[in-house]
């Protein structure tokens, strides 16, 4: 129970307003607007889910935004070329594990800050593609859009997808031994180095499952609207990042829960529906947002603080 | 007694404890103008803690400090500079990407930060301090781009520019080749004709007979004695240094050695330090490795397993030649290494004892990657019945134990690895008496099971109690070899260089 109080916390902050919100705008839980939401939310936290594993063995990825925009435009491309989705698919999940591969590289290879290498893929890659398309949208053949399956099957698919994801990889760090390796590494990599375990190389993977993750939510981002956006997945690291934060994984390494991380950002992506039901002005959306994030840090640094006494 | 000839700095009583740890038990010292004051003692004498009260950054626990007659309260680091005190540190705290003048600069000008900055004024007080130590050293260049001998002439130039009256100097010439330790006290003599007073710390008894005036002998937090270095030989000074019953009981040895398990020959490693080692321990000994801190112990013990893999000389197990090139190899081949401070290379504080001692023997326990927690539990409830781990189960997180029970789950990682060969770094490091003795005995139990087992400890009389044979390193490699039956005073000869 202690041992999960950060991540309880955000789901009982989660419970508290979904129940606000049912007490006083039940409208909220309108089937379609709800079922929106989620499959929205449902590319995000995919990319969170990943994203929760390079923070967990203490790195960061900026760059998530611009791959996850390079590999939606470069399936829309294969889609135009009449690829089927079978192969559209993992094209775009190999890419995303290349660009991955391609941070990984250096941050574990070179050992350079991850921080700065994702800050320069970010940049080009966002650039390139800017360079690529000159701001042109990708057409979609017809049949792409929900994989030809009606609106609803098709946003059913995609949160079930989502879900699917959510629970193997929660799963999988639980009782796989490499889901161990990241948590002792990101503890304390030295131990973990003289405990025979390999830091450089699990680092190199986490960003190469990354990279894949992403190509996959770009999949099911690309499936959702008859274009494709060269520009989509922009800010989209800064909501992932928000997500892992506020669920309760630690900046610093070695904690954090993937469960946590679908409360967080359910939390976040909850904000602004509210504001709208309570007529709110949207304007404060990012600033209640920013307020929880400072808090989950703000509560981070107060638990370290008291564990180091 | 009047300020006038008061001594420069007494110490009476001083007494300092870290939680229920006695560093210093009622120190008294003193230091006059002009003299060099040598501050002997073995590895955990308390020299440390006394310097750090005198600088300021520590505060005593009992006793008083004087300067010139007059009593010195609270002292803080700040206030100490202030006063005159400075301490050159074995590695000098310099600002390494700042170039000399800077770095001279910033220790020695005091004034707002918005004042605006004599670039000229600064570079000639740079280049007259440098000329009155004869370094030849310019006062643009990044002290990165220095060597350390150049670097601590950098620390003595800031302290003779703060005018400072006393001089701390800890292992000055620890890295300094012979040339440039003649320089250097050619730099304290020059300090000490001005009227400074020098307080001396070195391993180096030749060095103490060179240069100092007189020499007090710390030995278990307590002043043993300060004598005029005219009047001493070096043995009297090793005899007073070590000078004290094995108190505690060890457990005895019991069986004979078996087979050579670990051969070295003329192993050595150029990163590391160590140097044509050559040793052989057998099955069911406890090789004691002693020596004191820069040695080269611990270094010895990363070659062997292979986090600075060797690139010279040869290691076998068992008769056979091997390669360890990594720590996975040594684990993979039978070495097992529990690192000094378990606090940062050992135990994984935020995960639970059983994951901690499962951690080196994943591919064994989870043959397919699986990790399957039944199994691991009884592993870990095995090693906490064995080695009498007080913790309230598996899922107790590392970091709940104390430093005893944590040693015992690193060790218990590693014996989780079956290994040949135990390699232990001050296994008993900050663990309290009780928890001492049992770890004592569970390594003797494992060597009379048959494990070769390599001890690396700066305790000497647990080197002494539990060693069956004594390696003495010195300079990176084993300069001697001793029964272990042998006498305090010729391990430390023996570690001091000197020849009994």
């Amino acid at each position: 129970m202690k041992r999960y109080f950060r991540e309880l916390s955000v789901a009982g902050a989660l419970l508290i307003l979904l129940l606000v919100l049912a007490l006083f705008a039940p409208a909220f839980f309108q089937p379609q607007p709800l079922r929106s939401l989620l499959t929205r939310e449902a590319p995000t936290l995919v990319v969170a889910c990943g994203m929760a594993f390079v923070i967990i063995i203490r790195q960061i990825d900026i760059s998530v935004g611009s791959q996850f925009a390079v590999c939606s435009v470069c399936a829309g491309l294969l889609a135009a070329l009449k690829w089927p989705l079978v192969l559209v698919l993992p094209a775009s999940v190999a890419l995303g594990a290349l660009m991955g591969a391609f941070n990984g590289m250096l941050v574990a290879g070179l050992r350079l800050p991850s921080i700065v290498v994702t800050l320069a893929t970010m940049v080009t890659w966002r650039e390139a593609l800017r360079w690529q398309r000159q701001g042109q949208f990708v057409n979609l053949p017809d049949n792409l859009q929900w994989f030809g399956l009606s609106q609803s099957g098709g946003q059913w698919t995609l949160i079930g997808a989502a879900l699917v994801v959510l629970t193997l990889l929660a799963w999988a760090t639980r009782h796989l031994a490499a889901g161990r390796f990241i948590y002792a590494i990101g503890s304390d990599a030295e131990a973990a180095r003289l405990a025979g375990l390999r830091p450089q190389s699990t680092t190199f993977a986490v960003f190469v499952f990354m990279g894949a993750l992403v190509g996959l939510a770009a999949m099911m981002n690309v499936v959702q609207s008859p274009q494709v956006d060269p520009k989509s997945g922009s800010g989209l690291e800064l909501k992932v990042i928000a997500a892992a934060v506020v669920g309760g994984v630690a900046v610093s390494g070695g904690r954090g829960r993937l469960w946590g991380v679908f409360a967080g950002l359910l939390l976040l992506a909850c904000i602004s529906p509210a504001l709208t039901h309570f007529h709110v002005e949207a304007y404060w959306e990012k600033a209640i947002q920013g307020a929880i994030i400072l808090l989950a840090v703000v509560a981070d640094g107060v638990r370290s603080r008291k564990q180091i006494r | 007694m009047s300020a006038a000839n008061a001594p420069l700095l007494q110490l009476s009583s001083v007494a300092k404890s870290f939680g229920a740890v006695r560093a210093l038990r009622g120190v008294s010292f003193d230091l006059r103008a002009g003299e060099v004051h040598a501050l002997l003692g073995e590895n955990g004498a308390g020299k440390s803690t006394l310097i750090k009260v005198i600088t300021g950054a520590h505060q005593p626990d009992g006793g008083t400090l004087a300067m010139d007659g007059g009593l010195l309260e609270k002292l803080s680091p700040a206030a100490a500079r202030k006063l005159g005190i400075a301490c050159i540190y074995q590695q000098p705290a310099l600002f390494p990407d700042l170039a000399v003048a800077e770095n001279i600069a910033l220790r020695l000008e005091s004034g707002g930060a918005l004042r605006k900055v004599d670039w000229a004024a600064r570079r000639l007080q740079a280049v007259g301090l440098l000329e009155r130590i004869g370094a030849d050293i310019s006062p643009d260049a990044e002290v990165r781009s220095l060597s350390m001998p150049e670097q601590q002439l950098v620390e003595i130039a800031c302290a003779i520019g703060s005018g400072a009256r006393i001089v701390i100097m800890d292992e000055p010439t620890a890295s300094l080749t012979r040339k440039e330790v003649a320089l250097l006290f050619a730099v304290v003599r020059d300090l000490r004709s001005r009227g400074v007073g020098v307080v001396y710390i070195s391993h180096r008894l030749e060095e103490i007979f060179e240069l100092a005036d007189r020499v007090t002998v710390l030995r278990d937090g307590q002043s043993v004695g300060t004598c005029p270095v005219s009047g001493m030989t070096e043995a009297g000074l090793i005899k007073l240094m070590v000078g004290r019953e094995v108190a505690q009981l060890y457990p005895p040895a019991e069986g004979v050695a078996g087979q050579v398990v670990l051969a070295l020959k003329q192993l050595g490693c150029a990163a590391g330090g160590v140097k044509n080692v050559s040793l052989e321990i057998r099955a069911g000994e406890i090789v004691g490795l002693a020596g004191l801190v820069g040695a080269g112990r611990t270094e010895l013990a990363r070659v062997l397993f292979g986090i600075t893999p060797a690139d010279s000389g040869e290691i076998s197990l068992n008769g056979r030649s091997i390669t360890v090139a990594s720590p996975q190899d040594a684990v993979g081949q039978g070495i097992a290494y529990v690192p000094e401070d378990r606090r940062r290379h050992g135990v994984i504080l935020e995960m639970h004892i059983a994951q901690n001692m499962s951690m080196a023997i994943h591919s064994r326990i989870f043959p397919a990657a699986w990790l399957r927690d039944g199994a691991e539990a009884r592993l870990a409830q095995e090693f906490i019945r064995n080695l009498g781990i007080k913790a309230y189960g598996p899922q107790a997180p590392g970091g709940s134990l104390s430093g005893g029970n944590q040693q015992k789950v690193s060790l218990a990682r590693w014996l989780a690895t079956r290994p040949k060969v135990l390699i232990l770094d001050e296994p008993t490091q900050g663990v309290d008496v009780g928890a001492k003795s049992e770890i004592h005995k569970i390594i003797r139990r494992l060597a009379m099971e048959g494990l070769a087992v390599l001890m690396i400890s700066s305790d000497l009389p647990e080197v002494l109690g539990m060693s069956d044979r004594i390696a003495v390193m010195r300079g990176g490699t084993i300069t001697a070899l001793l029964p272990g039956k042998s006498e305090a005073h010729a391990v430390m000869a023996a570690a001091l260089g000197q020849n009994p």
